[in-house]
């Protein structure tokens, strides 16, 4: 793999950056792999990635029905936090957010983290003790986060309205210093040059049509656009369609599958220092480094594969960036999108081993998967690697659905839902 | 948005008159005590979560205010037919053949 480095750069520029090469290959699916990944968004890429770096195991293959990182890596509002309520989800977003860290670094590859902050808005008395409350939990779990008045929220974010006129005025917001945003291609690019240099094959336009099973029940192998592929190990991340695929094992699952919006303005110039975010009235916002606002809207009411959503969901959120940033009425939105979330009944991922041996899944993670993406990647692949999950993805597993241990972030999460 | 005809009402009206309440047909155990610990997670939380032709309870919360179920194509959301809670569900490969889904 050719590093990239300044003196790369300045070498580059001197061919007007014609001869930068390829970051991965296109390779043929091989008969046989010791472990196959389904979905080539950031949580597949990451599972091969921390598979073959810390794990050895090199002989992986991730296939991709469309683009790799075309799903919901591509599509999501690039948000970075780790202030969950419950211990479980703290550890395991907090984990991610040590990763995020030393990410570029680590992948030799600018993923464009960028710890600016993200404020969650409270509105009335009610959110200000949940607010409050969150904040003691994760003082108490080690996770950074803490208190503003709504003057200090109109010190650390300018734009903000806090006057007290407004259909839902601002009564203090939570501060997690720490979240921010990330660059959410790259980290999928990132992952598959660093994954692809370790002999991993990136298989895209490569439709999953099958999991084989054996007499036994364990997984043999899995049936594709480009033919069989043999695979003691087959680890499914794919996002709103794992239903589709977990039905192939013959595997149900607890998941429903929503459109989940978002949408960005015209680029301007740097008008908006950090993420906001309110459950309340239900927005949420940053600017790109390229200048465009990113909005988050929410999921529709009903399962659905389409990638598209209702205009009135995309509405009902401007509605409210309208009122708190009002010098952005005027800004014109230049595209919006769907993308297909899947949702647990509490609200928590599955990253979990399966009633069929050989078969795992890394799913459910709803509304807010990107910001887990290194963490997620990480304990996954330890729990192919070694058949048993990693401390921290234990309690994330299927069986908490017979047993009742849920981990329920449905109504407390910091999430919006 | 779409449009969805409430079968009571006998009207088509905009989404945002209806609630959507999930899969439909989900009948609760009749003797819950002697219900097995995988019935029960069957019953609560598994759902088909189909891509293609769905059957789901709706319900008119801002007209007559009651539950009706309806079918729709989960990839392209049109809807196939309307029909009264209780009535039992139509073959749903039916429909979607006459739609040509």
């Amino acid at each position: 793999m050719k590093r990239y480095s300044f003196l790369e750069l300045a070498k580059n520029a001197f061919s007007a950056h014609k001869n930068w090469g390829r970051q991965w290959r296109a390779p043929e699916p091989k008969a046989e792999y010791d472990v196959v990944i389904i979905g080539a968004g950031g949580h597949g890429l990451a599972t091969a990635y921390y598979l073959a770096k810390e794990h050895g195991i090199r002989n992986v293959a991730v296939l991709e029905k469309g683009w790799l990182g075309g799903g919901n890596t591509g599509r999501n509002t690039t948000i970075v936090r780790s202030n969950y309520l419950w211990e479980e989800s703290a550890a395991l977003y907090n984990h991610a957010i040590g990763l995020w860290q030393g990410l570029s670094q680590e992948l030799n590859y600018n993923v464009m983290y960028s710890a600016r902050g993200v404020m969650m808005l409270a509105h009335t008395v009610h959110d200000v003790q949940v607010a409050q409350r969150h904040i003691h939990a994760n003082r108490l779990a080690g996770v950074q986060n803490e208190w503003l008045t709504p003057e200090q929220a109109k010190d650390y974010c300018p734009p903000l309205n806090i006057k007290k006129d407004i259909r839902y005025p601002v009564m203090g917001a939570a501060l997690q210093r720490v979240g921010g945003t990330a660059r959410h291609d790259a980290v999928a690019w990132g992952y598959a040059r660093g994954a692809d240099d370790m002999g991993v094959d990136i298989i895209q336009n490569c439709l999953v049509t099958g999991i084989r099973r054996g007499a036994d029940g364990a997984v043999e192998g899995v049936d594709t656009a480009k033919g069989f592929i043999k695979a003691k190990k087959v680890g499914v991340v794919a996002a709103g369609n794992t239903t589709t695929v977990m039905d192939m094992a013959g595997v149900r699952m607890p998941l429903e599958s929503y459109p989940l919006q978002a949408l960005v303005s015209e680029p301007v110039k740097p008008a908006f220092p950090c993420v906001v975010m309110s459950n309340t009235i239900h927005a949420y916002i940053s600017q790109s480094d390229k200048g465009e606002l990113v909005i988050g809207a929410g999921t529709d009411q009903f399962i659905s594969y389409s990638q598209v959503g209702g205009i009135h969901i995309t509405n009902h959120t401007i509605d409210a960036i309208c009122e708190l940033f009002p010098h952005f009425r005027r800004m014109r939105m230049l595209r919006n999108w769907g993308g297909i979330v899947d949702v647990t009944p509490d609200r928590s991922p599955i990253l979990s081993k399966t009633p069929v041996q050989g078969l795992y899944v890394n799913c459910g993670w709803g509304t807010g998967g990107f910001k887990a993406t290194p963490g997620s990647g990480h304990v996954f692949a330890h729990t192919i690697a070694k058949d048993e999950p990693h401390r921290i993805n234990a309690p994330f597993t299927i069986d908490r659905f017979k047993t009742g241990r849920l981990i329920d972030e449905a109504a407390a999460a910091a999430v919006a839902h | 948005m779409l449009l969805v005809y409430c079968p009571y009402c006998q009207v088509e009206r905009p989404e945002t008159e209806f609630s959507c309440r999930g899969q439909a047909h989900i009948a609760r155990p009749a003797d819950p005590d002697t219900v097995s610990d995988e019935d029960w997670v069957e019953y609560l939380y598994l759902r088909d979560n189909t891509k293609g032709v769905y059957a789901e309870r709706w319900r008119h919360i801002h007209g007559c205010g009651r539950f009706f179920n309806a079918v729709r194509h989960t990839v392209s959301d049109d809807f196939l037919a309307f029909y009264k809670a209780g009535e039992p569900m139509p073959d749903l490969d039916t429909l979607a053949k006459e739609a040509g889904k």
